[in-house]
């Protein structure tokens, strides 16, 4: 067997390592030994890497490796469950930028003249969107760590300004694909970079997840282009299956929110004029707001209660406490179980993983179809820093940015508990009708220390 | 590389679009996060060209981007695997406590169980 061979036969093992990967990450009872399946199929094409290329420089390759471990590992274990979305986000956007810088180095490397077309294709590829997926990551984490507004940015003709740089893109690829010079990539990468900002801006609220999850499959295409600049197998195969299943990945989230990529993407406009809008009309209107013990005494009289977390909940890390008052209302007969919403948190499937955290049965998380037929039968329903997944006006009002999103029916059960730091409106930046609604109570307050005081007022009980 | 490797290359690369489409075709909204940063890890094989390109590089600015490109690959690649690693994690512990959640009819047969 010569060399060749084994470097095919090895990139064929880690690339089915990295679908039988993907296959275990999607059953709960498999995921596990898929994310390992993963890294030990990362560490054999590392490993044949080293053992087969003639690199030199073996210094500094070690060394930009144990500078990346040392950045990575604590950034990564350390980090709060509730920051994980802009995590992910980072380490996405630095994947996109490696991509282009491989491309870029590829191109800078080969003497004029020698590329053929197909070549300088790849090559703007891989800078093109590896940039767009860099610059878009780290506005998307800045937006998720509060860096800039969460909010939608948006000013006047910033489709057309989008479209423009678009363009420009697409005609100084098609100039360097005749001429390749060096200075038109130089360009290609700004633009791409300020592409990727500008399409970013306008995705506020609820959506960048999605948008995150659409970078992720950019930078697994940015990493298919380096691997045909590179003529390497393992980075076609393993970059061309993110970038698919992630674009899957994409619409499934979007779906679960009721909207499509493009509403997403580019419906910012009117929304931000609504959202105002209504919050200002309501300002003047009453609530009524309780205190814990009034809440204690309704729920230690309820049969059912349905508790509906949200992401007030996950920064409070109120998830022990809200278990404990579950374990509370239970040993006094009464039934709880938890709501979850497909998008409830930051990213779909997070506020599951919070709650697993804090030993919630497996039992009483009902996702929400399972979930919105218990609400009519439900005497409270409590509802922890959560907002716009439960806003009936994604019902009730075309008008509304949310419209058409998918909502639990919290306004079918007897009474309201919402805990709520304020009366400032969710994520989305709208209004809820709910909590002017005669049955809903309000308990102000971060919610573990509203929970906290819940519950010792039910021990008091 | 001639014209029939780049044929090879799109052959493979167009296979592994719709291996990337059917393998994930079923998910549980449950283990949407996670597999976003599964997908996350992987693309993180990056690093293995960012070795290539800084192992061959000649001159201050080839090697000075490649080491660029093997720090941030390598800051994916590990970042992505421990994050995902961290987030499965919490499903794992959950198990010995509800021994149940493992088999779907034993878990559907306890949760009737729970309510009655």
């Amino acid at each position: 067997m010569s060399l060749g061979t084994g470097i095919r036969l090895a990139d064929l093992i880690a690339a089915i390592c990295f679908i039988l990967a993907l296959r275990g990450l999607t059953g709960p009872k498999t995921a596990r030994n898929g994310n390992l399946l993963g890294a030990a199929g990362m560490l054999l094409a590392i490993g044949i890497t080293f053992a087969t290329h003639d690199l030199t420089h073996f210094l500094l390759i070690t060394g930009a490796m144990i500078i990346g471990v040392a950045v990575a590992v604590p950034a990564a274990r350390l980090v709060k469950m509730t920051a994980m979305p802009q995590m992910v986000a980072a380490f996405n956007g630095v994947g996109g930028g490696a991509a282009a810088l491989i491309a870029l180095a590829t191109f800078l490397r080969a003497p004029a003249g020698t590329l053929a077309v197909y070549q300088v294709v790849e090559v703007i590829l891989g800078v093109a969107i590896g940039c767009i997926s860099f610059a878009g990551s780290c506005v998307a984490f800045a937006k998720l760590q509060e860096l800039v507004t969460g909010r939608a940015i948006t000013y006047p003709g910033q489709q057309i300004w989008n479209g423009l740089v678009g363009a420009g893109i697409l005609g100084l690829a098609i100039a360097v694909c005749v001429n390749p010079v060096h200075w038109i990539v130089a360009v290609i990468l700004v633009l791409a970079l300020a592409f990727g900002v500008a399409f970013v801006l306008p995705v506020g609220g609820a959506d960048v997840p999605v948008l995150i999850s659409l970078l992720n499959s950019f930078t697994g295409l940015a990493v298919a282009a380096s691997g045909f600049v590179l003529h390497s197998v393992v980075l076609v195969v393993a970059g061309t299956l993110v970038g698919a299943s992630g674009t899957l990945l994409t619409q499934m989230m979007s779906r679960a929110m009721g909207r499509s990529l493009p509403n997403i993407l580019f419906s910012a406009f009117g929304s931000v004029i609504t959202a105002t809008g209504g919050a200002e009309g309501d300002t003047t209107r009453s609530v009524r707001s309780a205190s814990a013990e009034d809440v204690a005494i309704l729920l230690s009289y309820a049969n059912k209660v349905i508790v509906v977390p949200g992401y007030g909940l996950a920064v409070a890390q109120a998830q022990h406490t809200i278990r404990e008052l579950a374990d509370l209302l239970e040993a006094r007969g009464i039934e709880v179980i938890y709501a979850i919403h497909p998008v409830a948190g930051r990213m779909p499937g997070h506020m599951n993983v919070l709650l697993a955290e804090a030993n919630v049965p497996y039992e009483q998380l009902k996702e929400m179809d399972e979930a919105n037929p218990e609400f009519q039968s439900a005497d409270v329903a409590l509802v922890i820093g959560a907002n716009d997944v439960v806003n009936p006006a994604a019902k009730n009002n075309p008008a509304s940015p949310i419209y058409g999103m998918p909502i639990l029916a919290v306004d079918e059960a007897r009474n309201i508990v919402f805990m709520k730091r304020s009366m400032r409106p969710g994520f989305a930046g709208i209004d809820n009708e709910l909590l002017f609604d005669p049955k809903t109570t309000l308990l102000f307050g971060d919610a573990k220390d509203s929970l906290t005081k819940v519950v010792a007022a039910v021990k008091a009980m | 590389m001639n014209g029939g490797d780049i044929l090879s290359l799109i052959t493979v690369f167009v296979l592994s679009a719709f291996i990337g489409f059917e393998v994930i075709a079923k998910v549980p909204s449950t283990l949407h996060t996670p597999l976003m940063s599964g997908t996350n890890a992987i693309h993180g094989v990056v690093v293995v060209g960012a070795m290539l390109v800084l192992g061959t590089a000649n001159g201050a600015l080839q090697m000075t981007l490649g080491f660029v490109a093997v720090v941030l690959a390598t800051v994916n690649v590990v970042g992505g695997f421990v994050v995902t690693d961290r987030m499965l994690e919490m499903f794992k512990v959950r198990k010995p406590a509800a021994k149940v959640a493992a088999a779907p009819s034993a878990a559907a047969s306890s949760s009737e169980a729970g309510q009655k």
